[in-house]
């Protein structure tokens, strides 16, 4: 009998508020396998943002366990967090994805040169040639030099998976990524973003209101059902 | 070595806030650094145009505009001293040297200085430096004169030429047409007051005003052929430099030169003298120090507004840096560097174009004012500026670094 994988992501009996008299997420419990494809969803507003904040590690919940990746985030400092963060989980933003004044190669560039551990991870022996192999794998070797304000949105958000899954994390986090993408390009974003996370053998939390795309994961979370307060 | 990248990246794609704030900071700097560098500049000039002179003597009257008289050539002489006096205190048993000055006429702008061999042989400037003859030999004849250099370089004298020299000094309408000069040498540079005078000899002083009476020139000039050593009798100097044979002996023969009872003179110490000068110039220097104290504080807030004005749209890059794992403290130790950088680009520049302005004004300002300005390295006085600088600039830095931990606190990653 084979010892059953831990959770990515268990929280329980979490309670968190900005200020501590008003709590603004409530979960009893929840559970993301390791090696899943798992979308969130949930109203504007309704603190799906928050919930990913306690994941990552930049929250801390009043109350409650985050066991995320193995470690209990609660018993950990804030430095120590953000270095779990950083080393174990990719995260990609609604927009606004990138550091403006970076160059492609050196956005991508970035988790590995922030973190040991991802750069040990890399499938290439230096950071540079990691970079060049995400960056052509995702179809934007021409534009590997080029300030990150001159892309479209469409590259901008492609340079950001790249940026999320270099060094491979076993967490991928996306945080309404396509929102501001059309239909056609939603779903080309959305098969590459399963390719590399795939590849990279990281778990994907995919966050978003638009339920037109979660047929197309393992699981879906609404968050109503996982917080009292999110309702 | 993340972080310094990122703040120079950040800095580079701001370029023109930034550079703007760099020059503003540079700006102060630069007024900051010069004043102090022009002081010290003037100091170092002033005292080192007159070394190994132990008393500067003259007619009774203030020790300071004896010096700037005698020395600098600003200024003019009261009253003279006779020439019996002066050779008292030559003969003196404690005296090793004395160097007659006579001081009067002018040519074109340039004052003349009437002396004797003395001059050419024991006057230094600048420590050890004797008086050099780049051209020509030193005056001999009545009618024979030496100029400085810069005298010869801005009128373009050659060694042969015949020179008018004016009664009294500022373009006098009083010319001593009848009897011009003939330039026989010209000095090397030496970068103090020497260059810009024009020496001749004590005969040659005397021979000028030979028939004047009450300061109104003959009717009838006496041809300078007719004119012969032994007719002359050297009647007063306005100064002499005096060198004794022990330093012990100064403070004694100054004593006794200003209670001579035959003649009422004043004689000073220059390096003491010199410094009443600096203290007479400290309040300027203490105003222009505070205004350029103030324009460092207005550059210092400029860095200040633009970093703090960039702080909301950077609100996304700090909640992308913090997803990527990087601490509150590196997000902090980023705007910290930020503001350190501009204001040691700023100190840097500054310090560069103080330098620079002190190059390039230096030799016009000699010529102009006859204010000997050198060249001087970099003291601990502007050490302790630049630190200041970049020590305010990081120091400044905290307060949009702080708003920044802030936002980051409270936005989380919320990015958008």
């Amino acid at each position: 009998m084979t010892s059953p994988v831990p959770p990515a992501v268990h929280l329980r009996d979490v309670v968190f508020g900005y200020d501590r008299r008003t709590p603004v997420l409530q979960v009893d419990e929840l559970v993301v396998e390791a090696g899943k494809r798992v979308f969130l969803y949930g109203p504007s507003g309704s603190g799906k943002t928050t919930l990913l904040g306690l994941i990552t590690g930049i929250h801390q919940p009043q109350r409650g366990s985050c066991m995320v990746l193995g470690k209990e985030l609660t018993n950990m400092s804030m430095p120590a967090r953000d270095r779990h963060r950083g080393s174990e989980m990719g995260y990609i933003f609604q927009s606004f994805n990138l550091i403006p004044y970076l160059t492609v190669r050196q956005n991508v560039a970035l988790p590995c040169q922030v973190h040991e551990r991802r750069r040990r991870r890399m499938v290439a022996p230096t950071v540079r040639e990691e970079v060049e192999r995400l960056v052509r794998r995702l179809g934007l070797e021409t534009r590997l030099d080029r300030g990150v304000r001159k892309l479209s949105t469409g590259e901008q958000q492609r340079v950001a998976i790249a940026r999320a899954v270099i060094g491979k994390p076993a967490l991928v986090i996306a945080d309404e990524p396509t929102s501001a993408l059309d239909a056609d390009r939603r779903q080309a974003f959305l098969d590459l973003l399963f390719e590399v996370c795939q590849e990279a053998c990281a778990t994907l939390i995919f966050v978003s209101h638009d339920r037109s795309l979660m047929e197309r994961f393992d699981e879906r979370l609404a968050l109503g059902e996982i917080s009292r307060m999110g309702a | 070595m993340i972080i310094p990248r990122l703040a120079y990246e950040s800095l580079r794609s701001r370029k023109f806030t930034g550079g703007l704030t760099v020059f503003s900071i540079a700006f102060s700097v630069l007024l900051l650094v010069s004043v102090d560098r022009i002081r010290q500049g003037t100091q170092v000039g002033f005292e080192g145009t007159l070394s190994q002179t132990d008393l500067v003597v003259g007619a009774r009257g203030g020790s300071l505009p004896l010096l700037l008289y005698a020395v600098f050539h600003i200024g003019v002489a009261n009253n003279d001293i006779s020439y019996e006096a002066y050779q008292h205190f030559a003969r003196h048993p404690a005296v090793l040297w004395t160097i007659p000055l006579s001081m009067g006429d002018s040519h074109r702008g340039f004052r003349v200085v009437a002396t004797d061999d003395n001059f050419y042989e024991h006057y230094r400037y600048r420590g050890n430096h004797a008086i050099q003859l780049a051209a020509g030999a030193r005056p001999e004849g009545i009618f024979d004169a030496v100029l400085g250099d810069t005298v010869a370089s801005e009128l373009h004298y050659r060694l042969g030429q015949k020179i008018v020299l004016s009664h009294g000094l500022g373009g006098s309408f009083l010319k001593h047409t009848a009897n011009p000069y003939t330039v026989v040498g010209i000095l090397a540079h030496t970068a103090t007051p020497v260059d810009r005078a024009i020496y001749i000899t004590l005969w040659g002083d005397e021979a000028m005003h030979l028939g004047w009476e009450h300061g109104a020139p003959p009717l009838q000039p006496i041809p300078a052929s007719q004119i012969h050593k032994s007719d002359l009798h050297i009647g007063t100097i306005s100064a002499f430099l005096l060198r004794t044979k022990s330093r012990m002996s100064t403070l004694f023969l100054e004593r006794e030169i200003n209670t001579y009872k035959a003649e009422p003179l004043t004689a000073i110490i220059p390096a003491l003298t010199l410094q009443d000068l600096w203290g007479v110039l400290s309040a300027a220097d203490i105003a222009l120090s505070l205004v350029s104290g103030a324009v460092l504080v207005v550059g210092l807030l400029v860095m200040l507004t633009a970093l703090y004005t960039a702080l909301n749209e950077r609100r996304r890059e700090i909640a992308v840096l913090r997803a990527l794992g990087l601490r509150t403290r590196q997000i902090f130790a980023l705007f910290v560097l930020e503001s350190s950088l501009i204001s040691a680009a700023g100190a840097a520049l500054g310090v560069a174009g103080a330098y620079g302005l002190l190059f390039a004004v230096r030799v016009p300002v000699e010529n102009h004012y006859g204010i000997p300005l050198v060249m001087v390295s970099v003291s601990s006085r502007i050490l302790y500026y630049i630190a200041a600088v970049i020590g305010s600039g990081a120091l400044l830095g905290f307060i949009p670094a702080f708003r920044a931990y802030r936002n980051a606190l409270v936005d989380g990653l919320n990015a958008g």
